[in-house]
């Protein structure tokens, strides 16, 4: 993984609250069985009309958006499914972070795990970057601060661990793979029977 | 000598699976003791535990079965069914070949034990209390009606418990949620979480594991049980968790995995140590009437989004997201639901398809009649949950009132094989989301109990079931 330090980038605002995992990507683009090529489903019900034209009144398909890095969005984006596709149709769309007020956990655990920053700032700076398009704006995960358009600077807190598995382009595969000796002891010491011995019960 | 300090439900399991402790600077280490699969969160972390010439840790720990793109159009008796969408045929057969690979047992399509992962674990005896269980799936909330911590992960983390069955997690908040009394009649357990989800939000629960608690939770069957479990993720809920009891072992006894002889009775006495402590403190606390809630039905386009089926749509006050939300379902505010003429009646998923659940819209469907126009869709949970409803008649029911009867999955739950509910048609549906385009792009989905949607696939409207009720 690339490592995560500082992202400058322009911003593309969908002025809504609680956008879900199916309206980020429609389940009929998950038969895949790769993470690759996933953003053409990306908002596919929003961005698209029925007959497959781009609807111009979704925020993405104004030509000056094409380039943006940084998805501002409403409060508790990516509840619903714990789709991972959801992060990988954003990341294969360009997008960096998201900035919003709050995020849905199994969501910013996802983006967190492929390099996608999810960015909660409070709620005043935000409604000062969402009235804003196409601002750019600079993340710096080291400082964890935003700067915003108006200058002004923006504290933001990640968990630590996954900033530093960010800042080091590391994934947390490593870190449990290098726990072998706890779990084999766990293993051996508390871990309760399967129950998938018995004769019923055998698979 | 100094007491133990008192500990909620949540804290018992999780403290009994941690590998390492949580550090300032690294989440725990968290032990996993079952882990589910289905087709189409695994490809993925199979081609990372591939990439890394890693093995599965433990095969004896994990399960697998497909649901969410398989077909459940109705076979003739021993026919076997076909996958007749290429890109869901692929994904079926990389879950076959994955398993076969790396030695995971699978129920695959047309297995007696084959089903949508939350009702297959929990009947075969695998969801247990006490277990850590994850899965690629958010409805895992489900299994946390047995005092397990269940909860949904994504994809990277489901190659993380393949390769070394644990998880690195910080310690989440909890939220205690008591309902007391009991419930009125014709109320069901998805009328209680709607009602939970409707008063705390969607987002009411983010960063916390729910208990349920109280006179009307502990009421409960093991299926409503896990009807309200599956829903926690709704309000945004880490997990949700009810506290085993002679309910939980009376279930739990004689299924195919659960303990035997010395090892069931031991393991009934460790279960009956899950429970919150007194004086146990939770970081959030919710209390509801259960005498307060009505059957409800969502308006909306997310499960927060409901009123008590004789109430009405609410204006949007400015609110754009109402607004948006109205628009979308071509909704009048300040109009009631009832009498609106619906399309379809979906009665199954995760959240409502177990044989209770059935149960419940057969004796609706009993001596009547699909309304014309209506296209009723009753698919049971599981192979074993289809058995048994046959071996009550259940499906006799359902066929002689035009319902279609058909095999399991997921189905118009989410759409993905061809179980798909048209642009612009309403579906009263017994599952657990209503968001836009769910059961497929540009349906309306007004989610409800098994009683309401069948009273609504008998009917042609949404209809207040406690007066079909005889
Ligand atoms: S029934 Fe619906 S919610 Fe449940 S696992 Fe299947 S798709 Fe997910």
């Amino acid at each position: 993984m690339d490592p995560f330090r500082v992202l400058i980038g322009r911003t593309v605002v969908l002025p809504m609250d609680d956008v879900d995992t199916d309206q980020i990507i429609p389940a009929r683009f998950l038969k895949g069985t790769t993470r690759t090529g996933l953003g053409q489903g990306l908002f596919a019900d929003r961005r698209y009309g029925a007959d497959g034209t781009p609807r111009a009144d979704f925020p993405r398909n104004r030509p000056d958006a094409a380039g943006a890095t940084v998805l501002v969005t409403g409060r508790n984006f990516g509840c619903g499914s714990s789709r991972e596709h959801a992060v990988w149709a954003l990341m294969d769309q360009g997008f960096r972070a998201v900035i919003g007020p709050s995020f849905a956990d199994i969501f910013r655990g996802n983006a967190l795990k492929n390099g996608l920053l999810p960015i909660a700032i409070p709620a005043e700076a935000h409604a000062r970057l969402a009235a804003a398009e196409d601002a750019s704006v600079t993340v710096d995960l080291q400082a964890q601060e935003v700067a915003l358009p108006d200058r002004t600077h923006v504290r933001f807190t990640v968990d630590p661990f996954a900033r530093h598995c960010l800042l080091e382009g590391i994934d947390e595969m490593e870190f449990l793979l290098s726990q072998e000796s706890a779990i084999a002891a766990y293993e051996r010491t508390h871990e309760e029977p399967s129950g998938r011995g018995t004769s019923q019960g055998r698979t | 000598m100094t007491l133990a300090r008192p500990r909620t439900l949540f804290q018992k399991v999780w403290d009994g699976h941690v590998v390492s402790p949580a550090t300032a600077d690294t989440p725990a280490v968290l032990f996993i003791d079952l882990h589910l699969i289905h087709e189409v969160t695994s490809p993925q972390a199979f081609a990372a535990l591939r990439e890394r010439g890693l093995s599965v840790r433990r095969p004896d720990r994990t399960v697998a079965t497909m649901d969410h793109s398989t077909p459940t159009t109705p076979l003739a008796a021993g026919a076997r069914a076909v996958i007749l969408d290429p890109q869901a045929a692929t994904q079926v057969r990389a879950l076959e070949e994955n398993c076969a690979a790396f030695g995971i047992p699978l129920y695959p399509l047309g297995h007696e034990r084959q089903g949508i992962v939350h009702v297959i674990s929990p009947e075969l005896g695998l969801t247990r209390p006490g277990l850590t269980i994850v899965c690629g799936d958010s409805h895992t909330s489900t299994h946390g009606a047995f005092g397990a911590l269940a909860f949904g992960i994504g994809t990277s983390e489901v190659g993380y418990v393949l390769a070394t069955q644990c998880l690195l997690a910080w310690p989440p908040k909890t939220l205690a949620i008591t309902v007391r009394g009991r419930l009125s009649r014709g109320v069901t357990a998805k009328d209680l979480v709607l009602a939970v989800i409707g008063r705390i939000g969607v987002g009411g629960a983010t960063g916390h594991v729910i208990e349920y608690r109280g006179e009307a939770v502990r009421a409960l069957s093991m299926e409503e049980r896990m009807t309200v479990c599956n829903m926690s993720i709704e309000a945004g809920g880490r997990a949700g968790m009810v506290a085993p009891d002679e309910t939980t072992i009376e279930y739990l006894a004689g299924r195919p995995f659960a303990p035997k002889g010395a090892e069931w009775d031991a393991a009934v006495a460790r279960w009956q140590t899950l429970v919150t402590d007194e004086g146990a403190s939770f970081d959030q606390e919710a209390v509801l009437d259960a005498a307060d809630i009505e059957p409800m039905i969502t308006w909306g386009t997310n499960p927060g989004a409901s009123i008590p089926i004789r109430g009405t749509v609410p204006e949007p006050a400015g609110d754009a997201s109402i607004a948006r939300a109205l628009a979308y379902m071509e909704l009048v505010p300040g109009q009631q639901l009832l009498g609106r003429r619906v399309d379809v009646a979906f009665i199954g998923s995760c959240t409502n398809g177990r044989l209770s659940d059935l149960r419940a819209a057969a004796s609706v469907f009993a001596g009547r009649h699909v309304a014309d126009g209506v296209r009723a869709l009753v698919v049971p949970g599981s192979q074993q949950v289809k058995k048994q409803a046959e071996a009550e008649g259940l499906d006799r029911v359902f066929r002689e009132a035009g319902a279609e009867w058909r095999e399991p999955g997921c189905s118009m739950c989410i759409a993905m094989n061809g179980d798909r509910l048209e642009p612009g048609r309403y579906a009263v549906s017994t599952s657990n989301r209503n968001f836009e385009g769910r059961q497929g792009p540009g349906g309306r989905t007004l989610l409800a109990s098994p009683l309401t949607a069948a009273a609504a696939a008998v009917t042609g409207r949404v209809t207040d079931a406690r007066e079909l009720m005889r």
